[in-house]
């Protein structure tokens, strides 16, 4: 049972003719918090996209042993939880209603008719995110902080082994930020392998256990904050320089200024 | 304990919407140059009556009936359907160019002559077109098009058959066809024979199976289509199965109806503030909506009295703009909050 949960091997993606990602190769076991970070453009989108199989890839993705291409969607939206950018809600629906299509890939397509099972996992993700009390709110007359909270519900409401999210963090105030990634951070303590793109470098560097760089394309770093972020990556990759501290003991990295 | 889900069937609105039908159903087999009362329908229906009432209902208004509701019904369900699948409310059954189509096939036919002799030949030229419509926007947008190029696509195959259409009007051989185009296209259910209801029937009950089937892909396509995709819905075969549904119903409905306007953007529009806005509960109430609508309307057209008999196609689109303009007014907050 020490086999891993995720395991990539040489993974390319080509959109329009352009290499947008170009033999990643990675491997994860579950109970894992991995931040995946790089400049504009590097390929974090496509990348998450590749694993959740949304786009068209090379190369292998095997997820606790089977291979990804070789599983139908249904079982694919079972093994991943995809929280993508934006958070859209085209319609006028109600908070519960959003959160319980998370459990669609298990067969309950109407949230009017869940099984107890299916009702318990909605209530447990409305839980986590503090949520409970919008229950019966239309989505429009959320502010964007508890849109994305009852985003994240719903792709927690899925109980996937693996979940991915881009960007969760994205135009939240900062103590939304940080609850957000608390939330994946006991979401990944209690045995979930989760993947999440983010520009926010300090906010990685405090709660991931692993730290993927990407750059044009191409897995350039990773490992824990400290080795994944060190001054040469900081320069090379994203062109700045960084402040560091120890605050708590935990690692703060600021960036400062370009290079 | 969570709450409840806001957006339960709602089996009243349902029961409520289908008594309403039938009721109207009724009306209308009583309505006409002969009046007869709901009771005497019924009777006749059943086999009571004098000979001329049951001729009266059961051959003459009976198709023209199950057409209106039938029609009505398809029209409101593709509205509702595509609605969901694009996630906008501005969709209508005529977005990808199969209902023009569909008439462009019938029109052609009164041209040529044919219509009169084989009272066939019509129809299914009309769904003939319809199909051969989808296969090219098919063809034209590729299998796993997105949803841009295959709105483009629709908009220049809808263009290309209002032409066509025109160019057959443009090129009869005499005015009396023209005005006879000019007045098929406009809509109507009159002298309607159970012939009709046959040949239509099939594609009108394939098309809103079809489009029944997909419900629940619409609910989860309320959070977009890449997040759809990661619950698992092939989201190019929703897309697929949605068109060819619309194309069958709608097309079989305008091969023998001409083209009724409206109904398929208005019905998910009213009932949107009763059920709510979930894309999959919004379908049977929509097409039953649409069913009374067209029913009404196809009453209308007998009572109202004129020189000329009133096309049903032109009352849907007369009385359905305005009311169509203020439900926007009345809407117009939840529409500007509900959709990006």
């Amino acid at each position: 049972m020490n086999g891993a949960l995720l395991r990539v091997e040489g993974l390319g993606v080509t959109l329009s003719g352009r290499a947008v990602l170009k033999d990643v190769s990675l491997s994860f076991s579950s109970r894992h918090l991995v931040a995946l970070v790089g400049p504009n453009g590097a390929g974090k989108t496509t990348l998450l996209r590749a694993l959740a199989g949304l786009v068209q890839s090379t190369g292998t993705v095997e997820v606790g042993g089977d291979r990804l291409s070789s599983l139908p969607l249904r079982e694919r939206a079972r093994r991943f939880g995809y929280l993508p950018q934006g958070h859209v809600v085209h319609w006028p629906l109600q908070v519960r209603d959003i959160v319980a299509l998370g459990r669609y890939p298990r067969g309950a397509t109407d949230p009017a008719r869940l099984s107890p099972e299916d009702e318990i996992a909605v209530t447990r993700a409305m839980q986590a995110t503090d949520i409970t009390t919008l229950a019966a709110r239309r989505v429009t007359e959320l502010s964007g902080g508890e849109r994305s909270r009852v985003a994240l519900a719903r792709v927690l409401a899925v109980e996937a082994p693996i979940l991915l999210a881009d960007e969760p963090t994205a135009s939240l105030d900062p103590r939304f930020q940080i609850d957000v990634m608390k939330n994946l951070r006991s979401t990944a303590d209690n045995g979930v392998l989760v993947i999440v793109v983010t520009h926010d470098l300090a906010l990685a560097a405090r709660f991931a256990d692993t730290i993927l760089v990407l750059s044009n394309g191409r897995l350039v770093a990773q490992g824990t904050p400290e080795q994944a972020l060190s001054e040469a990556v900081m320069a090379d990759v994203f062109k700045v320089t960084a402040y560091r501290a120890d605050y708590q003991r935990e690692l703060v990295i600021v960036p400062w200024t370009g290079v | 304990m969570v709450s409840q889900s806001a957006t339960k069937p709602s089996y009243a609105i349902t029961i409520g919407l289908v008594v309403l039908v039938v009721l109207l159903a009724l009306v209308s087999l009583g309505t006409g140059p002969v009046r007869l009362s709901p009771v005497t329908v019924i009777d006749a229906l059943f086999g009571g009556g004098t000979g001329a009432q049951q001729t009266i209902i059961r051959e003459i208004r009976l198709p023209r009936a199950i057409l209106a509701s039938a029609i009505g019904a398809v029209l409101g369900l593709s509205g509702a359907a595509l609605q969901g699948l694009l996630r906008n409310p501005l969709a209508s059954p005529s977005l990808f160019g199969a209902p023009q189509s569909a008439a462009f096939g019938a029109v052609l036919m009164i041209a040529l002559g044919w219509a009169d002799v084989r009272s066939y030949a019509l129809p299914v030229a009309g769904i003939a077109m319809a199909f051969v419509s989808v296969f090219v926007l098919l063809s034209i947008a590729g299998r796993n098009a997105g949803l841009l190029l295959l709105i483009l696509a629709g908009l220049a195959i809808s263009s290309l058959a209002g032409a066509a259409t025109s160019l057959v009007m443009n090129l009869s051989p005499n005015p009396f066809a023209s005005l006879e185009i000019a007045f098929w296209l406009l809509g109507s259910l009159e002298d309607r024979s159970f012939r009709h209801v046959m040949l239509a029937l099939p594609f009108i009950a394939a098309g809103a199976i079809l489009l029944w089937s997909q419900r629940s892909a619409f609910r989860a396509l309320s959070l977009g289509e890449e997040t759809a995709q990661s619950l698992g819905i092939d989201v190019t075969r929703v897309r697929l199965l949605v068109i060819t549904g619309v194309a069958l119903g709608v097309g079989g409905a305008v091969a023998v109806s001409g083209t009724i306007g409206f109904i398929g953007l208005v019905a998910p529009h009213l009932m949107r503030p009763v059920v709510g806005y979930d894309p999959a509960r919004l379908l049977l109430p929509s097409a039953l909506t649409g069913a009374a609508l067209l029913t009404a309307a196809d009453i209308a057209v007998r009572i109202i009295p004129s020189n000329t008999d009133i096309k049903v196609g032109v009352l849907t689109s007369i009385i359905g703009v305005p009311f169509f303009l203020y439900l926007i007014v009345r809407e117009r907050r939840a529409l500007a909050g509900g959709v990006a």
